[in-house]
């Protein structure tokens, strides 16, 4: 069964400075999929090639091997179905926040009348809270938080099939951050959108994510870990520590960081023994009533059926 | 009462501008005052061989009969001041605007492909430091016509300032907005209208300040050479009249209209800056 992304095989190797010798392999071996409404969210070190996966995701950047295949299609370029949200924001200064959403809105449907682009552009601004004044704002004159939104805005507004969010929340600060994942939450579980996202955060990846994929320390760093978050939704920021799984997931993140990202770093994935395909990372699932992490190794039931390795 | 930083700028701008016409005024008083010459003294020569400065009065005297009256036309030798700036600020605007037409298309090209920029970069690089009046004799000679070659100057002497920001500002717009072009799909005629022009605009502006201040210190001194019309014929007609007067009032005309020319522009430069 082919699911909604799938990625195979993906490298990145950066050509030596003098173009001789072997260049820098940022990530190798990348293989992921990800289902159609999923939340999924990426961990690992700085240098270990995130953000360069999501922007060959984009389609902003090509990787040296491997393909992504989006509904089917390779993905090549970058595409209005896939919005982007950056880390710096990247709103255009010199135009109003309203107007930040409308070329977007514009952009994305070309035949939309002015009123249609408008009226569509506020019904997401609304949702971020951006209305009463402060769409007509530029963007040096909101705060960070305030254009963050207004970038979530943009990409909410463009309906993309799938959305990449680039640790969308590194620069702010801790109360602006979750109020900011908390409306995150709320408009998500409103559009169903699929989402990849980059985070640094623990905390805000048990909250956001159906899975979370952790990657080891860069170079050639690889997705090692995909971990099933199975709490259930809507998940509130305040009752999810209470959640029996929280701190066993949690404390498996913190250790993978810690720790494992390092040992396991430029080793390969252990195959699971069909043939040369791309391995695909090993699944954790934590029960919700037992604290103990069940490898899929002699566990095979314990994994989710879209997750399963393929027969 | 404390006044505005501004205001007490003015005040003391018009103290100086009082001293100083006071200064120039009296000086020239007492210069006068050594009376009038004997006729051994104007025999002998032994009277002051510089003709004296004119006095401030005098100057503004002839500014008011000048601006008073600016479009008259009494023959070739004989034009209002309003008539001099005019066919300047025609010739200025003309090959300003052809210069602009040229470089700041040329400049997003040069800035968007860095193939282009090192292809071209010789050419800039050696054209640049050429003095515009050096190009007059060979414009002349291939023009034939001394109104367009003085245009074709002021043309070259405005592409450069235009061209290298242009092209320096469409060079460093930032990779962000480029690829929230990218990921939106944008064509490259709406790229470059949606996003690189307003993010380079105000480099772009700011070379388009530089030409017009050479364009208009240029054009004096090619309409010295070309004659006939304009404020750079006006100044050096009336210094071989040996009216002082008039070129003094000319000068300061001259500084007042690129003081004009400069504040349009920067007008423009406000109306397209952004706060990143």
């Amino acid at each position: 069964m082919s699911s909604f992304l799938e990625v195979q095989g993906l490298s990145k190797t950066y050509p030596a400075p003098n173009r001789k010798g072997e260049g820098l392999t940022v990530f190798r071996d990348v293989t992921l999929r990800i289902e159609k409404g999923e939340f999924v969210c990426v961990i690992g070190h700085s240098g270990c090639g995130k953000s360069t996966i999501l922007n060959v995701l984009a389609g902003l950047e090509t990787a040296s091997k491997g393909v992504v295949i989006m509904d089917g299609k390779e993905v090549a370029g970058p595409s209005l179905d896939r919005g982007v949200v950056f880390q710096n924001y990247s709103l255009l200064p010199w135009l109003s926040a309203l107007s930040n959403v409308t070329f977007a809105v514009k952009a994305r449907n070309p035949k939309w009348s002015r009123e249609q682009v408008r009226e569509h552009s506020y019904t997401y601004l609304e949702m971020v809270g951006l209305t009463g004044g402060a769409e007509h704002r530029k963007p040096h004159q909101l705060s960070g938080g305030m254009r963050q939104r207004v970038s979530i805005a943009r990409a909410f507004a463009i309906q993309p099939k799938l959305l990449l969010l680039d640790e969308p929340f590194g620069a702010l600060d801790a109360l602006t951050r979750g109020s900011i994942q908390d409306e995150l939450l709320r408009i998500w579980s409103g559009t169903g959108q699929t989402v990849f996202m980059i985070t640094h955060d623990v905390d805000e990846a048990i909250l956001l994510s159906d899975r979370i994929l952790l990657m080891t320390n860069g170079p050639e760093a690889r997705v090692a870990e995909s971990v099933a978050v199975e709490i259930k939704r809507p998940r509130e920021r305040a009752s999810i520590i209470h959640d029996p799984s929280y701190y066993a997931i949690r404390n498996h993140l913190v250790e993978f960081l810690s720790k494992r990202s390092a040992e396991l770093a430029g080793k390969p994935l252990e195959s699971t023994g069909e043939g040369d395909g791309p391995v695909e990372p090993r699944v954790v699932r934590f029960h919700p009533k037992g604290p103990a992490p069940v490898s899929p190794s002699g566990a095979g039931p314990s994994e989710p059926p879209g997750l399963a390795a393929r027969a | 009462m404390v006044l505005s930083l501004r205001m007490r700028a003015l005040v003391l701008s018009v103290v100086f501008l009082v001293v100083l016409l006071g200064v120039w005024e009296a000086s020239h008083k007492g210069a006068a005052a050594v009376g009038e010459l004997s006729e051994y003294d104007r025999l002998m020569g032994t009277a002051s061989q510089e003709a004296g400065v004119p006095p401030p009065s005098a100057i503004f005297v002839r500014a008011w009969e000048e601006l008073s009256d600016p479009f008259y036309d009494a023959g070739p030798n004989d034009k209002g001041i309003g008539i001099q700036i005019g066919y300047s600020l025609h010739r200025v605007l003309a090959g300003y605007l052809a210069a602009a037409i040229i470089a700041i298309p040329l400049g997003f090209l040069i800035g968007m492909s860095p193939l282009m920029y090192k292809a071209l970069d010789p050419f800039i690089q050696v054209l640049k430091p050429i003095s515009p009046l050096a190009w007059m004799p060979l414009a002349l000679f291939i023009i034939k016509d001394s109104q367009a070659s003085a245009i074709f100057v002021i043309f070259i002497c405005s592409i450069w300032p235009m061209l290298i920001n242009t092209a320096f500002g469409v060079a460093g717009v930032r990779k962000d907005w480029v690829n929230v072009a990218r990921t939106h799909e944008l064509g490259s005629l709406q790229t470059a209208l949606i996003v690189i022009l307003p993010a380079a605009a105000p480099t772009i502006l700011t070379g388009m300040r530089i030409s017009i201040g050479i364009a208009w210190l240029v054009i004096v001194a090619a309409e010295m050479l070309v004659g006939g019309t304009g404020i750079g014929y006006y100044v050096w007609n009336e210094w071989n009249n040996l009216d002082l007067t008039s070129v003094i009032f000319s000068i300061l005309l001259i500084g007042v209209v690129g003081m004009t020319l400069d504040a349009l522009l920067a007008a423009v430069a406000r109306m397209v800056a952004y706060a990143d």
